[in-house]
């Protein structure tokens, strides 16, 4: 999708400001957000990639006027109701009014307390890698309005294979509800002046983690 | 949950360019809960209706929030970073697959798949960006400063990264090359910096206090020998 959240190479949005000593969470709820999305994620109903296409379709004016958790607790709010999982209703009374939908896991303190660890998003390989490091390779002139990780301002660029990081969840696919679809994925690497031109400042380099649909023979 | 500190509720229709002036209105003290703001509401009633509807333990969720402001963060990733400056084994180790590397006696905590580490060197130096969302190793590093996840350092980190480094602080010599990581899948960056001058003698532990966050992400640097006590 063409959004406003593939952000790369977009002019006019100012210094970056770091904080001194920010804390974690600026406020409560913050927190609470975050954790409800890494606990809801085990209900069984979206991944990673289905999060990240909700908060994606936020409206731009939304997208770049609430803050970060602001994001995050529509999106979640969004995807509860897709799913069925709470109601119009539940969110404008704050209870519980309907029958809950069955869930595949409900996390709890102790599992918290185990450790919390990323999912491996390693699959079996369907087929041979066709790249290897080294490679020339076009990013392909693709423009989904559906969620890909393929950002604008590296479509139709030319880079080179650096490494291949293995067969992966391919997104792209995921949140058409069509499966995991496992692809090989690749760093590769950019020259600045392929990406932005001949202004571009000397010595840059860029690279993006590709999926092998991304990718043809430069 | 039911006597949180009062959030302010002004001043946070940020994004373009805002800057988290935070400390400027945590103070205001009012008593009770009857001023909630509408975000704070919000939250609420959605953590009630789906801790009524059985999908999540407000438990849970309460460790979750410990979790991340107490034992996860950037002192897991400097021991890493202390640990290849000390053991050169371990680091070619580390950059041919961290994940595995780090996991390998337990004494470095555990990661999942994915995680890739690259080495600053004086001919070139690596940042870490998410351009599309806000993807940051947090494993290694914690949950991610608010201006890793602005649109300021995502538009502009790609294009103009010295401008950014800049924005830190930092100036590297014309002829080193800017490498910046685009974390558009599920791998995860961490940058190894340059060990400081002048530790030669030191131990992995002494060593780690002088590995910054920001020096991970690529935007900083370490600490120098004498900027901390010994």
């Amino acid at each position: 999708m063409n959004g406003v959240h593939d952000m790369g190479g977009m002019h006019g949005f100012g210094p970056v400001k770091p904080e001194k000593d920010e804390p974690v969470f600026h406020e409560a709820w913050e927190g609470r957000v975050y954790a409800m999305q890494r606990a809801t994620g085990l209900l069984g109903y979206w991944n990673i990639d289905m999060g990240r296409a909700a908060v994606e379709k936020l409206p731009p004016h939304i997208y770049l006027g609430v803050t970060y958790y602001e994001k995050w607790h529509r999106g979640l709010e969004a995807r509860l109701l897709s799913f069925g999982l709470v109601s119009q209703d539940e969110l404008e009374t704050g209870h519980a009014l309907h029958p809950a939908k069955p869930v595949k896991h409900k996390l709890t303190a102790a599992e918290v307390d185990a450790g919390l660890q990323r999912g491996s998003y390693y699959r079996k390989e369907q087929a041979p890698a066709r790249f290897k490091p080294g490679d020339k390779v076009r990013t392909k002139n693709i423009n989904p309005i559906s969620h890909t990780r393929l950002p604008r301002y590296a479509r139709d660029r030319v880079g080179t294979i650096e490494a291949i990081r293995g067969c992966h969840v391919y997104p792209d696919s995921v949140v058409l509800g069509k499966g995991e679809d496992p692809q090989w994925l690749y760093t590769v690497v950019f020259d600045g002046k392929e990406l932005w031109g001949p202004d571009a400042a000397a010595g840059l380099k860029v690279s993006i983690e590709a999926f092998e649909p991304y990718l043809e023979p430069a | 949950m039911a006597n949180e500190p009062h959030d302010h509720d002004h001043g946070h229709g940020h994004e373009p360019g805002h800057s988290h002036g935070h400390g400027h209105s945590h103070d205001h003290d009012h008593s009770g809960n009857s001023e909630l703001t509408e975000q704070q509401t919000r939250v609420r009633a959605l953590e009630t209706i789906l801790t009524e509807k059985g999908y999540i333990d407000p438990a849970a969720i309460d460790r979750i929030v410990q979790t991340f402001e107490t034992k996860v963060g950037p002192h897991i990733g400097a021991r890493i970073v202390a640990r290849a400056w000390t053991d050169p084994a371990f680091k070619k180790r580390l950059l041919e697959d961290a994940t595995k590397a780090i996991n390998e006696d337990g004494t470095l905590g555990r990661v999942s798949d994915h995680l890739i580490a690259v080495e600053n060197t004086p001919k070139q130096r690596h940042m870490i960006v998410c351009t599309l969302c806000s993807c940051y190793p947090w494993e290694v590093l914690g949950l991610p400063p608010v201006w890793y996840k602005s649109t300021a350092y995502r538009s502009r980190s790609v294009i103009d990264p010295r401008g950014v480094l800049k924005d830190f602080g930092v100036s590297p010599p014309a002829d080193t090359e800017i490498r910046v990581w685009d974390s558009t899948a599920e791998t995860r960056f961490i940058v190894i910096p340059v060990r400081p001058a002048g530790t030669e003698s030191w131990d992995e532990e002494e060593l780690a206090e002088l590995v910054t966050r920001d020096s991970m992400i690529g935007t900083g640097e370490p600490l120098k020998a004498n900027e901390v006590t010994r």
